[in-house]
């Protein structure tokens, strides 16, 4: 399909106009990424949007950034460090748990977020015309910035107490590839689903949660029986959260096998993702 | 200027379904759905919103479609914007098309007017470079430059509308599909749109516009598409679409260019005039207009016929009408007063007739004013506005390098031209409408 809004030049200077043809039948799944490239310009400003609002008329303003995650662990390190004493690979657990909680956080932030962003951004669906999948895309900026303030803080805590993370924390890069590609492909779903059926509204926190619990984020992977290891390595997010602790805190690598299934899973949501939004993009304007 | 087709429809058709019992929106109903009928959409009825809408739009050129409540306008506007997909058929389009369904699509209240800029102009499909560009124009059409860091919530809505469409009309897509934006805003405003459209039109890029305001659509566009329940029932001259939807809004042909008195009205009467018709005295106005439902060709003969009642005569009863432009101009005035008038000496019915020969009213629609008072004690005995609606085309003027645009003059007026060489040669011609 021919996009017509990649160029803009005045009419005059086109020998032949693009010509575009508006057909009943629906697009290609990996035109998406196409998409996404070609309107990465409103996704920006979408993006821009959601942050400017984010903290528009709050006192803290943009400290919440910071204190969100600190608040978080603190919380976490009572319940389940203190109280429940949870091991966590023997590293101090505030540590452990603040740099699960940042992965958590950039990978339920964008599911969350991406699921509900088209029926929140209805007004646009039924008025204007782009790639319906800049919408969900939008959500990812955000929840990459969370992201990079919390690793900012974490290196300062592990410098502080001289824990300095060796050369594997240039891994960081493709485990936070992975996440928002996994959460991406969620949201994809989630977002397609919900403008006709809105139980998902309901739904996703509570599966977010059980997944929250399902997932090596209060606790380390190593603490899980051997015999229920492969069902638990089921979930991709086991082994690309336990990659992005490795990375930064020396924690054991999860191991070749469950990190090629993580990778192998998140493309097969993500192609999952695109293909279910495809079909049924060209509805949203009506059952909106 | 190429002469090439901007837009192409070709059995186009929209069937939306429309369901017999509450549509299943929870995936628990839908699936009690499916388990029930395993082949679906048994339980819904079908209702074509467009079914086999053919047409060609050439570039450069402004095209108005109108049409009654339901007949498919907001639909066709939707395909060809691509908010939503066809059911049957195709559109092919050449060039960047730039739809405005609405003004201020995605304007947040929280954020500043410099924000919502950015922000409504990369929604409509601009570049962040492209708006940057025209940023400048953008706040000075808008009349914002005070309020830029302001939120728009504190906006007056004249402010807000006003920065809305600017965004908009500063998109330059070369196929620019508007609807009915100019409902809103002050009288002003809605003339700078209008005139905003009209560059468009005139710069070459193509504007398909749909509205309910005959004035705008008389104004903007040489040709209509008349919709009416999902087909295209006339496509042609604006002056003959307004004519036709006239008709059909009325019920019936004899509505266009005619008026009859309140007590003689059957039924709702004239709702659109806003007379005072206070005796009844004028008891029925018609225009006969050169061609027929109301429409006519600039240059024609034009007469306008009045049925006036005088159950008194008095020595300063004095009668006059007016011809009054889409834009609420007095174009044409004419009266009857003369002193030895014999309305003034004899009571009685009188039919009155105005014959105008060459009746060069500018294209566009034009209603009527009348007036009948006693001078001396000032007393008003009817005074009607708006009656007797009609439309003027400019058929027999064509002029082939510069076509006829919205706001070129109120009214033609026919001349003999000469033109002298330097060599004492004497060229002569005529400028007849």
């Amino acid at each position: 399909m021919a996009y017509f809004c990649i160029v803009a030049v005045p009419p005059q200077e086109y020998a032949e106009p693009p010509v575009l043809v508006i057909r009943p039948d629906s697009a290609r799944t990996l035109g998406l990424a196409g998409d996404l490239w070609a309107f990465r310009d409103l996704l920006w400003s979408l993006a821009d949007r959601d942050l400017r609002l984010r903290y528009r008329q709050t006192i803290l303003g943009v400290a919440w950034v910071v204190l969100q995650p600190l608040l978080g662990a603190l919380i976490f390190t009572f319940v389940f460090g203190v109280v429940a004493g949870l091991p966590s690979d023997g590293v101090p657990y505030f540590r452990f748990t603040f740099a699960s909680l940042a992965g958590w956080g950039l990978f339920s932030g964008i599911v969350t977020r991406a699921s509900g962003s088209l029926v929140q951004n209805s007004g646009l669906i039924a008025k204007v015309w782009f790639p319906r999948a800049v919408i969900p895309a939008s959500t990812i900026p955000a929840a990459l910035l969370d992201f990079a303030v919390a690793l900012i803080v974490l290196l300062v805590m592990l410098v502080a107490g001289s824990a300095i993370p060796g050369l594997a924390v240039l891994l960081v890069p493709v485990w936070v590839l992975l996440l928002v590609l996994l959460a991406l492909g969620l949201g994809l779903i989630g977002a397609a689903l919900m403008v006709s059926y809105r139980d998902v509204q309901h739904i996703l926190p509570v599966a977010m949660q059980l997944l929250l619990y399902a997932s090596p984020v209060a606790y380390a992977a190593s603490n899980i029986p051997e015999r229920f290891r492969h069902l638990y390595f089921l979930n991709p997010v086991v082994a690309l959260l336990e990659g992005l602790r490795s990375s930064l805190l020396g924690t054991p690598m999860p191991g070749g096998r469950d990190m090629l299934h993580a990778v192998v899973v998140t493309l097969l949501v993500l192609w999952l993702g695109a293909y279910l939004f495809r079909r049924l993009e060209r509805r949203f304007a009506d059952v909106i | 200027m190429s002469s090439s087709i901007a837009v192409e429809a070709a059995g186009l058709g929209k069937r939306y379904l429309l369901a017999r019992q509450a549509r299943a929106t929870t995936l628990p109903e839908r699936l009690a759905q499916l388990v029930r009928s395993p082949f679906g959409g048994s339980d819904d009825e079908e209702l074509w919103a467009l079914r086999d809408v053919a047409f060609a739009i050439p570039t450069g050129s402004a095209v108005g479609i109108i049409g009654r409540n339901g007949a498919g306008k907001s639909t066709l506007l939707k395909i060809l914007s691509r908010i939503t997909p066809p059911t049957t058929g195709e559109v092919r389009l050449r060039g960047r098309v730039g739809s405005l369904l609405e003004v201020g699509t995605g304007f947040h209240p929280e954020l500043t007017g410099r924000e919502n800029i950015f922000l409504n102009g990369a929604i409509l499909g601009m570049r962040r470079r492209e708006i940057a560009a025209r940023f400048d124009a953008i706040v000075a059409f808008a009349e914002v430059e005070r309020f830029l860091e302001t939120p728009v919530k504190r906006y007056s809505s004249g402010m807000y509308v006003r920065l809305a469409f600017a965004v908009a009309a500063h998109l330059e897509p070369e196929i620019l599909v508007v609807d009915e934006v100019l409902a809103v805003g002050d009288a002003e405003f809605q003339r700078k749109c209008l005139g905003k459209m009209g560059e468009v039109a005139s710069g070459g890029r193509t504007v398909i516009f749909v509205s309910h305001a005959m004035p705008a659509v008389s104004a903007l566009t040489q040709r209509v598409l008349l919709l009416d329940r999902g087909s295209c029932l006339f496509d042609g001259p604006t002056a003959e679409g307004i004519a036709k939807y006239r008709a059909l809004q009325g019920g019936g042909e004899a509505r266009a260019g005619a008026y009859l008195a309140p007590d003689l009205a059957v039924g709702a009467g004239d709702s659109s005039a806003q007379h005072r018709a206070l005796h009844n005295r004028v008891r029925a106005a018609r225009v006969l207009t050169s061609d027929p439902a109301g429409v006519h060709r600039c240059g024609e003969p034009l007469r306008i016929e009045f049925e006036l009642d005088v159950p008194q005569p008095a020595s300063t009863l004095c009668f006059s009408c007016k011809l009054v432009d889409a834009e609420d101009r007095n174009i044409v005035h004419l009266w009857c007063f003369d002193a030895g008038t014999r309305f003034r000496r004899d009571a009685g019915r009188y039919t009155l007739r105005f014959e105008v020969p060459r009746a060069r009213l500018f294209q566009g629609s034009y209603t009527m004013r009348a007036f009948l008072s006693d001078r001396r004690t000032n007393a008003m005995f009817d005074e009607l506005h708006g009656i007797c609606p009609f439309e003027v085309t400019m058929d027999g003027v064509a002029r082939d390098d510069y076509p006829w645009t919205g706001g070129d003059c109120a009214y033609l007026e026919g001349a003999e031209w000469a033109l002298e060489h330097g060599d004492g040669a004497v060229q002569r011609g005529t400028v007849t409408p």
